[in-house]
């Protein structure tokens, strides 16, 4: 099947659209990482997940997705939402009292499409191989994806799962790393420098591939890819580089979109850049 | 007065690794894992009847909680094996949030806990974890006093749907409960009953109480004997029918005296039935290395610390 690029990318558009209207209503959130990674979250729901939005937390006889990197819920909302999982109306209450859309993914409010909680950094790697290994047990053939954030990397949970997925051979899990090169406190170069993320992945015994995160071609052509890695006895990494607060020129090059919200002013120069495209919420 | 009797001693942990395997064979979506523990943890047998259902993770137990909340997310229903210690202060955000926030399925099976651990000393001897267990919204949290109970509460925990803290220990201790028990989650276990003291003690420091209550009974003091192997839930309605026979409350546990079973009957009794109420528990310290006997002894732990908490609270009615 050949992805349709234009739909694909128009439907980023909305979701974008999305994420910004959804973090200027509560004034709280996390914009930056969540248009950067807005390319992917639409190609794995609408191209690359063979999954059912009538949901199931064991999600037999599906692939599964795990936002490791949680405080960018407002993109996975908005992809749940567009895919189906729950009605778009419910994306305006965001962060608000009494929502199942909280600041930070949870299971705790029963929102389909969320099977555990994500926000305290550095878990959702391990979570992913525990399902993963389930589905092995299960002669389940479906895959496990994760997404993580890179300043994520810092944490030491992150590197014992790394271990444990390829001494074990998880290869039925395709984890991606956002690397945008920013967290809160500024460059991740600056904070705590990460190296060389290829070299550390392969010493660790994953299959790395690299991926442009902001190109939908790409992101099809490399998901494709990683897909045909599988069941080959190693666990994959996608190194994708993405530019934070990627579509909205003033959220770009820096750090401080990562969790702050725009006002009415910036709110209307973000939408004015992106294309109403499914009509919004 | 019962007359309980013992004619072996066994350690609780072998009860753990008895129990894990008759779950397994029950319920062949039993799984267990371990952080390189699996003698100390007596997983051998189970790891012997289904290897493919064992998951060695190495010393990485933040890694060990997710990897067990993710196989719940397949139907499995994940026995994690470690120390006490090792089971909850090292990991205690993976389980908030991956375990307990998230409602995940996993058997929390914590060996080791206590001053009982002896000679490796203070950085193992958990005394906290009771506390910080109980302390999550909907971990239940289990301490079973000897081989058989703790058996049937590993056997039990499988059944049970939700987030589980067991804890259990290092020594060989008396074997008193009926081997064939149903262990019922939440629900206390009249060990004796009395007129003058409520005891209610749990985990090692049962049989301490059932010492306790013989010698006390020579000299004409007639103690209930409770075992609460359930702290958390609570059975509220077990401690305050005894409270209101009895008047007054000695808690025992091989706990912190913060945070542990004695601070769950006195929140309980001070919105209930103000009673006068003695701790028997260590008193907000560290432990050090030492025997299980020299150290329960030094930190006020024994049968003598019992008898005398029961004369104290008795005064003071």
């Amino acid at each position: 099947m050949t992805p349709d690029i234009d739909k694909l990318t128009k439907v980023a558009s909305q979701v974008r659209r999305d994420i910004v209207r959804m973090v200027h209503a509560c004034q709280s959130g996390h914009p930056g990482g969540s248009l950067g990674c807005a390319d992917y979250l639409v190609a794995l729901y609408f191209h690359t997940l063979k999954h059912n939005t009538k949901f199931s937390m064991d999600g037999h006889d599906e692939d599964l997705f795990f936002l490791s990197n949680g405080h960018i819920s407002p993109v996975w909302y908005s992809v749940l939402a567009r895919s189906g999982y729950f009605e778009v109306s419910e994306l305006a209450t965001f962060r608000k009292l009494n929502t199942r859309l909280q600041g930070h993914p949870t299971t705790h409010e029963k929102l389909p499409g969320v099977r555990v909680a994500s926000g305290s950094l550095g878990q959702g790697m391990s979570v992913a191989i525990g399902a993963a290994l389930a589905k092995k047990a299960n002669n389940d053939s479906r895959l496990v994806f994760s997404l993580h954030g890179d300043g994520e990397l810092q944490e030491g949970q992150i590197w014992e799962s790394a271990m444990y997925a390829s001494h074990n051979k998880v290869d039925n899990l395709i984890s991606t790393i956002d690397v945008n090169g920013q967290q809160i406190d500024g460059p991740t170069d600056k904070i705590l420098s990460l190296g060389n993320l290829r070299e550390k992945w392969e010493a660790f015994g994953w299959e790395v591939l690299e991926m442009s995160g902001n190109d939908m071609s790409d992101v099809i052509r490399v998901l494709d890819l990683a897909i045909s890695k599988t069941s080959k006895g190693k666990p994959i990494m996608i190194l994708m580089q993405t530019m934070m607060g990627n579509g909205v020129d003033f959220m770009m090059h820096t750090h401080k979109w990562h969790g702050s919200a725009p006002n009415d002013a910036q709110l209307a120069s973000a939408l004015a850049q992106l294309e109403e495209t499914l009509g919004d919420y | 007065m019962k007359k309980y009797t013992y004619t072996e001693k066994k350690d609780t942990r072998s009860g753990f690794g008895a129990g894990l395997l008759e779950a397994g064979k029950k319920n062949d979506q039993v799984v267990a894992l371990c952080a390189d523990l699996i003698g100390s943890l007596k997983m051998d047998a189970f790891i012997a009847e289904f290897p493919d259902r064992f998951y060695q993770v190495g010393i990485a137990e933040a890694n060990m909680m997710g990897i067990a909340a993710g196989l719940t997310i397949g139907g499995k229903i994940p026995f994690t094996g470690t120390f006490a210690n090792f089971s909850t202060g090292r990991v205690y955000d993976q389980i908030r949030q991956s375990i307990a926030y998230s409602d995940k399925n996993v058997k929390i099976c914590a060996s080791h806990a206590g001053l009982t651990l002896g000679e490796d000393g203070a950085t193992h001897q958990i005394l906290e974890d009771i506390g910080m267990m109980k302390m999550l919204p909907g971990m239940v949290v289990i301490n079973p006093c000897d081989y058989n109970q703790t058996k049937a509460a590993t056997m039990a925990i499988a059944d049970y749907h939700g987030p589980v803290y067991l804890r259990f220990g290092r020594p060989a201790v008396p074997v008193f409960t009926d081997p064939d028990q149903k262990f019922e989650i939440g629900k206390a276990w009249m060990v004796n009953e009395g007129t003058d003291v409520s005891i209610f003690a749990t985990g090692h420091l049962v049989w301490s109480a059932i010492e306790a209550g013989e010698k006390l009974a020579e000299e004409g003091i007639n103690v209930e004997i409770i075992n609460i192997h359930t702290i958390k839930p609570l059975d509220a309605e077990a401690v305050l029918k005894s409270v209101a026979k009895t008047g007054c409350v000695v808690s025992a546990e091989e706990h912190n005296r913060i945070g542990g079973l004695g601070d769950s009957i006195a929140q309980l009794l001070a919105t209930n039935n103000p009673v006068p109420q003695e701790y028997v528990a260590v008193n907000d310290s560290f432990g050090e290395s030492g025997t299980p006997d020299q150290l329960m002894k030094k930190y006020g732990l024994d049968t003598e610390d019992i008898i005398k908490a029961v004369k104290k609270v008795i005064k003071r009615k």
